[in-house]
């Protein structure tokens, strides 16, 4: 057998109580694709930091090609011919590929010679791997998948032999991430060494030859993908059964609650983030927004929700139009309850208690105190009954938001907002950062409120989530609806729509 | 517990006994330059105010005026602004609490027992100080939420024009035709009694200060602002906006109103210390009253965490090193009245701009310990 890329021996990592790693053993061979899949939490992102430079492991050996090796900063990782890939891409936006691809390595004062050397590489590793893109384009002009590009050629070109690819797909159409496994593919086969972190289950299975299973810090399973399966990888990763699929019956759709038409928004720079939009939402349904993340769907939620105001059009809640209003608050009040895309920044405040991130829009609900005073026992009350209804861990009303794990604080958010018993629900993400367990719980929820006869417009960049819960589905590219289907649209064909390509258009 | 967590007895009573010995030592080191004892000097710093009662007077004097500052600059800091203005607007509440005893006490004494007006008079004062104060603060908060003014920009330019426009309030239009000194008249009819003349009503005999029920004053303000902030809406509403502007609009608040709010509570807190000086203690609007302490203030804020009952206890701390630092440049011809205030800039300097310095490092042995 030859010699393992990377060899992690006994890796341990502590952040304060936190035990973020804990003895982790990790082989990784030469030449595969190995897959490390894990909650969130899990402490793969550290262990990765750890390799990658970032962190430093209290305890533990790290061997690179059988090598002990220190690595103290990415640039030692780097010199070791280790390549990270990150989930937000370090790439300066106003610089073309060329100037992005040489960055860290100019070389000396003057940059033309980089540049060069860098043209003759890039022409290269474009032929080598399938890795083409034009070396003077502008970054920020390119589509989010050739960024992505940009970011490995950048690896490649200092020399990288190990490529960690941190949740690669989360910001592409599947024919992008398809397109990706390919590329990661021909690296492989090419001698490379690929590691890949995600927590979908589906990519483990389409491109890895290696699976380890992170759980709570620790390295719980280890399996050759094609002896696995997804039940059995879910499993490890949670630690239990859990039930993929959702059951639910079909919907009976009443009356129209939510009009939506032509509604435009457009940017600070007049762009038309949401373009011409029309549809509508009826009572004991669940629509999806399906789309690759950034095509309009958090600008339409703003706009519907009443952070901010459309452009033109109209926005018809229970009959009155509501486009004009931008104060979240007149909506909760007349029925329409928000559960953000984003949890750290809108649905709590991460240093409030529980207690106050529970209240968080519903401050002057009539019960939690009288006049200008805030009754601090109603509140206390109201929260713990919400965490016990929704299983928030701990039940500690007193304990600070931020110290909740992703799937409870996403818990205390739906609670509040379910709780507040809404006749519309709008959620965004519902399930973006939260543990396995969670998601069925949280899915649960929203089925039985649909069953309760409410409405409710759900956005999600996840298509498996997206087709397993909605009763129709519209999908939205560059700022439009691209199309409508049912519960039972293939992927190929919502994928197709989230590319842009429209059959209707056609 | 995350990264950068310290336990609470670290963070409100440790690291500000660190950078108060640090302070000490630093200030002990400029003493020695000058050639003096440094123990010595500390020494009579700190014991002296604190062995008799009217050095305990002048402290808790002191301190008064800076639990109102402080109370000024904590408000701001919890919808996320820095308000340095309090100077400026506890200068201007000088305004609010002066007229209404210059111009309607006699008018009241005239008609009502004595025992009946002046608590009356004093009163209207109060609320004038406040509203005086609050609409100093108001203006830079409209600027910063309406026009995108930075408020700190806004409120330090504040402070010299506020400084300009008492020169000439006071000068043109309070001072008495034919008097020399620039000030008002005497306000006899807001006439604050001292502990002393106090105590002397009921028999007392106690040392000459400027002590007075003002005090009580700036406590139900401390109160008063502790139930704002965690027992109302408002409260809820302002400390929403400043840990997490995005939240606050998603929780339908709008942010504009609330720095408005905020700013002119801010404001009226600074007011409310020109009453208890101007009323208290001079018994007359005179120039310069404030003498440093709405930057005081912002020391006491940020030692006290932003919180009521730290900011009365840092409060009584720099009140100490006032004192303490008028007996230092008594007992020390070489260690004269500048000297104390750079002795008291580096406390300030430590404890406020430097506060956060060892942080960092007590993070990482805690973390270890742990």
């Amino acid at each position: 057998m030859t010699t393992p890329a990377i060899e992690l021996i006994g890796i341990d990592k502590r952040f304060g109580a936190v035990h973020a790693n804990i003895d982790v053993n990790l082989t990784i061979a030469q030449g595969s694709i190995h897959g490390i899949i894990g909650e969130n939490g899990a402490g793969k992102s550290t262990l990765m930091s750890i390799l990658f430079g970032f962190y430093h492991a209290d305890k533990g050996e790290i061997k690179v090609r059988g090598q002990p090796v220190k690595i103290r900063s990415s640039t030692d990782a780097i010199s070791h011919g280790i390549g990270m890939v990150h989930q937000h891409f370090m790439l300066v936006e106003p610089f073309t590929v060329l100037e992005n691809v040489i960055l860290g390595v100019e070389g000396g004062r003057l940059i033309g010679p980089a540049l060069a050397k860098a043209r003759a590489s890039l022409k290269h590793l474009a032929e080598e791997y399938e890795l083409d893109v034009d070396p003077d384009a502008i970054i920020g002009d390119l589509p989010v998948g050739l960024q992505q590009r940009v970011e490995i050629l950048k690896a490649l070109y200092k020399g990288a032999e190990v490529l960690i690819l941190d949740e690669p797909t989360g910001v592409l159409t599947p024919a992008e991430a398809d397109h990706l496994f390919r590329i990661l593919k021909t690296l492989r086969d090419e001698g490379k060494t690929v590691i890949l972190i995600t927590h979908k289950l589906r990519e483990i299975m389409a491109v890895t030859d290696q699976v380890s299973v992170m759980r709570r810090g620790e390295v719980v399973a280890n399996f050759a993908t094609k002896d696995t399966s997804v039940e059995q990888l879910a499993e490890a990763m949670v630690g239990r059964r859990v039930l993929l699929n959702v059951n639910k019956t079909p919907a009976t759709p009443g009356d129209v609650l939510l009009d939506v038409r032509n509604v435009t928004w457009r940017d600070k720079t007049k762009v038309a983030r949401v373009d011409n939009v029309s549809f509508t939402v009826r009572k004991g349904e669940i629509v999806g927004i399906a789309g690759v993340s950034g095509n309009g769907q958090s600008e339409l939620l703003d706009v519907i929700t009443g952070i901010t105001k459309a452009a033109s059009g109209e926005v018809f809640f229970k009959g009155e139009d509501v486009a004009a209003i931008d104060d979240a608050g007149e909506l909760r009040r007349r029925g329409m309850a928000h559960v953000p895309e984003d949890r750290h920044h809108r649905g709590l405040i991460t240093s409030f208690s529980a207690a106050e991130s529970a209240i968080l829009g519903y401050q002057y609900a009539p019960d939690l105190g009288k006049g200008f005073r805030l009754n601090r026992d109603a509140v206390i009350n109201r929260t713990r009954k919400e965490m016990e209804e929704f299983d928030v861990r701990p039940p500690d009303p007193f304990l600070k938001s931020a110290k909740f794990s992703g799937g409870n604080q996403q818990k205390i958010i739906l609670a509040r907002e379910i709780g507040s018993n809404p006749d519309l629900l709008v959620i965004g993400q519902p399930t973006r950062g939260v543990d396995i367990g969670a998601i069925e719980f949280i899915h649960r929820r929203i089925i039985a409120l649909r069953d309760a006869g409410k409405a409710i417009l759900l956005v999600s960049v996840e298509l498996d989530e997206i087709r397993s819960l909605s009763d129709r589905i519209l999908v939205m590219f560059a700022g439009r609806v691209m199309g409508e289907r049912g519960p039972d649209a293939t992927e190929g064909d919502l994928g197709l729509l989230m590319a842009g390509v429209s059959k209707e258009a056609a | 517990m995350q990264r950068g967590e310290l336990p609470t007895w670290v963070d409100v009573g440790l690291i500000p006994l660190i950078n108060l010995t640090i302070a000490f030592v630093v200030a002990g080191l400029v003493v020695l330059i000058i050639g003096e004892n440094p123990f010595q000097a500390i020494w009579i710093l700190l014991s002296t105010p604190l062995s008799s009662l009217s050095g305990w007077f002048n402290i808790i004097y002191y301190a008064t005026n800076f639990i109102f500052t402080g109370l000024c600059v904590a408000v701001a800091f919890h919808a996320g602004l820095f308000n340095i203005g309090g100077e400026g607007q506890a200068y201007i509440g000088g305004l609010g609490a002066a007229t209404p005893g210059l111009l309607i006490g006699g008018a009241l004494a005239a008609v009502l027992p004595v025992w009946v007006s002046t608590p009356i008079t004093l009163l209207i004062c109060l609320v004038a100080s406040f509203a005086v104060g609050a609409l100093w603060g108001w203006f830079p908060g409209y600027l910063q939420a309406k026009r995108g003014s930075h408020i700190v920009i806004t409120t330090i330019m504040l402070n010299y024009i506020t400084s300009s426009v008492m020169v000439y309030m006071i000068n043109m239009v309070f001072r008495p035709v034919g008097k020399m000194a620039v000030e008002s008249r005497a306000i006899d009819d807001a006439y604050i009694m001292n502990a002393r003349e106090l105590g002397r009503l009921v028999g007392m005999k106690l040392p000459a200060s400027p002590l007075n029920p003002g005090l009580f004053v700036a406590l139900a303000a401390a109160w008063g602002v502790w139930y704002l902030l965690w027992r109302t809406k408002l409260g809820y509403e302002i400390r929403a906006v400043g840990a997490n502007m995005d939240a606050s609009i998603y929780a339908g608040i709008n942010p504009a109103r609330i720095i408005m709010i905020t700013m002119a509570i801010s404001g009226g807190l600074a007011g409310l210390m020109a009453f208890h000086e101007v009323l208290g203690a001079q018994h007359r609007l005179v120039l310069e009253y404030v003498q440093g302490a709405g930057f005081v203030g912002i020391a006491v804020a940020l030692m006290g965490r932003s919180h009521p009952v730290g900011i009365v206890l840092a409060a009584l701390l720099f009140g100490l090193l006032y004192q303490g630092g008028t007996e230092l440049s008594f007992a020390n011809q070489n260690i004269n009245r500048d000297m104390v205030v750079v002795i008291q800039g580096l406390v300030i300097l430590f404890m406020g701009a430097l506060e956060q310095t060892f942080r960092p490092y007590l993070g990482a042995i805690f973390a270890k310990v742990e």
